[in-house]
């Protein structure tokens, strides 16, 4: 069933387009990784499938079941985030704000299912440490149980891997890869092509002309794999 | 020791010592609470330039002989709040270079106008209570008491009620957005309450220290507690706390009242410098 639908989309601010005739579909328990050189507008079409900037033309349909607020998001971080003073626990409970509503405060429901993804993350212990003390790798697990709160059914991932060392890189992907398996829908920007080749189910390349969308498989035969791994390879050896 | 104590008892039989010492912890009270959401969004300097802005529409409000020049300085000081935090993205002047722009003028045409138009003699000591509070809230009518009162309260209501909101607005815009909170709708609730607040500490500091009322306790506090409730707490504490300290010592020594305050504040702000680095090394 799908969940997110782009018919011949042109994304980009005002009227300044980005990308062009953007088409691609996104089903139930799909793995996306979205690829593509800098300022090719992934970041952008992230912001275009959360709603928060309106297509410049075409339609987005979403899947009968999603709403824009059932999205759980994981951006990247800000400046504002280094030396903010907040505990994990109440960066993952404001996750489940838009699901208290008119409701101020969090009940007992949240409070559980912040616990319950803190344990899922495995930063239970980290609980009541301060956000900005912790390592990049444990930032970014905070962000993602945060996410995992505010998602039901799908996650959009915004370079969750940036700055990371190898070893949490490698924690990173293992921990997504567990929650595709566990049946949530992802959609990842990366540019670690190697990494989304292993992982996904499905490619997106854009900034060059025409737009792939497809399968991996079919992406690891076709140019635009070897037009970016040869960038990969050609490094030092 | 005695004789201190006398001392302070027979002042507080005085009513215009109990309001100010009331005024003085509220408003104290909201300018730290705000004060936290404020640093933290990089708009430390926020309170002086809408301070300057109601510097000059306190000035304009004289020449015009209002009665009650609230009613002037609140919309207007709100219209600039919202303008500085809420369409700062859409203007061509940024951030603080419009919020530098706002400040001088504001403070120029304000005394400009009191030197051209003003009907009362001492000009510059009507500008020196203004800028620097000196003694105007030793000085407040009953209804201002109440005013002041009501807003603070509702303040501190709007702020208790979306605590959790302000959180999340404050630490990641754009994940709150995307979770479907109206991020626009909140900061421009913050942009108005910071407008009343910088109003009613006015009275309190004058507007050339009401900085000091919102930063130093919120980062004294940011100094010495990790997590995000406690330092609310800590830097609501302190700063009524240091309100309160900073009144009685200036009845007492006859010192102006505003800047005994922000005295007091920065003392507590080494303080916690001090203890802060403690803690780290």
């Amino acid at each position: 069933m799908a969940l997110l639908t782009f018919e011949d989309v042109a994304l980009g601010y005002n009227t300044a387009k980005v990308v062009e005739h953007l088409s691609f579909q996104v089903n139930e328990g799909d793995y996306l990784c979205i690829v593509g050189e800098n300022g090719s507008g992934k970041s952008t079409l992230m912001k275009t499938c959360l709603g928060l900037i309106p297509p410049v033309s075409g339609s987005i349909v979403y899947g009968a079941k999603l709403k824009t607020t059932e999205i759980g998001y994981l951006p990247q971080q800000t400046a504002i985030q280094k030396d903010f003073p907040a505990s994990c626990r109440e960066i993952v409970l404001s996750g489940c704000l838009s699901r208290c509503g008119l409701h101020p405060f969090y009940r007992k429901a949240e409070k559980e299912m912040a616990d319950e993804n803190m344990k899922r993350m495995g930063i239970t212990h980290l609980s009541h440490r301060c956000f900005s003390e912790l390592s990049g790798g444990q930032q970014q697990r905070v962000l993602l149980a945060r996410a995992l709160c505010a998602a039901r059914k799908i996650l959009l991932l915004d370079e969750p891997a940036a700055g990371l060392d190898p070893k949490a890189t490698a924690e990173m992907y293992t921990l997504i890869r567990q929650l595709h398996h566990s049946g949530i829908t992802i959609i990842m920007i990366t540019h670690d092509i190697p990494a989304a080749v292993r992982d996904a189910t499905h490619i997106l390349h854009i900034g060059s002309q025409p737009v792939f969308w497809g399968t991996k498989e079919i992406y690891q035969q076709g140019v635009f794999a070897s037009s970016l791994s040869c960038v990969n390879q050609g490094g030092l050896p | 020791m005695m004789n201190l104590l006398d001392t302070l008892i027979m002042y507080f039989q005085y009513p215009f010592v109990r309001r100010a010492l009331v005024v003085g912890v509220l408003t104290a009270l909201c300018a730290s609470l705000l004060g936290v959401t404020l640093v933290l969004k990089r708009f430390s300097f926020i309170g002086d330039g809408l301070s300057h802005v109601a510097f000059g529409v306190m000035c304009i409000a004289a020449i015009l002989h209002l009665s009650n020049d609230m009613l002037l300085i609140l919309p207007v000081t709100i219209a600039c709040a919202v303008i500085l935090l809420h369409g700062g993205c859409r203007l061509k002047l940024k951030g603080d270079a419009a919020l530098a722009v706002l400040s001088v003028s504001a403070l120029a045409v304000g005394y400009l106008l009191m030197n051209v138009f003003s009907a009362s003699a001492n000009v510059s000591g009507d500008v020196c209570t203004t800028l620097f509070g000196s003694t105007s809230i030793l000085t407040l009518t009953k209804s201002q008491v109440w005013l002041s009162i009501f807003l603070s309260v509702l303040v501190l209501f709007v702020y208790i009620v979306f605590y959790n909101k302000i959180f999340a607005v404050t630490f990641d815009e754009t994940f709150a957005q995307a979770t479907g909170l109206r991020v626009k709708t909140y900061n421009l609730l913050i942009a108005v309450v910071i407008a009343v607040i910088i109003v009613l500490a006015m009275k309190l500091v004058g507007s050339l220290l009401i900085s000091a009322l919102i930063i130093f306790p919120a980062l004294s506090a940011m100094r010495l507690f990790k997590n995000y409730r406690a330092v609310i707490i800590f830097s609501a504490c302190l700063s009524v706390l240091c309100a309160a300290l900073g009144i009685v010592v200036a009845v007492v020594s006859g010192t102006p009242v505003g800047s005994t305050i922000v005295a007091v504040d920065l003392a507590a702000f080494l303080g916690a410098c001090m203890i802060g680095g403690l803690k780290h090394a």
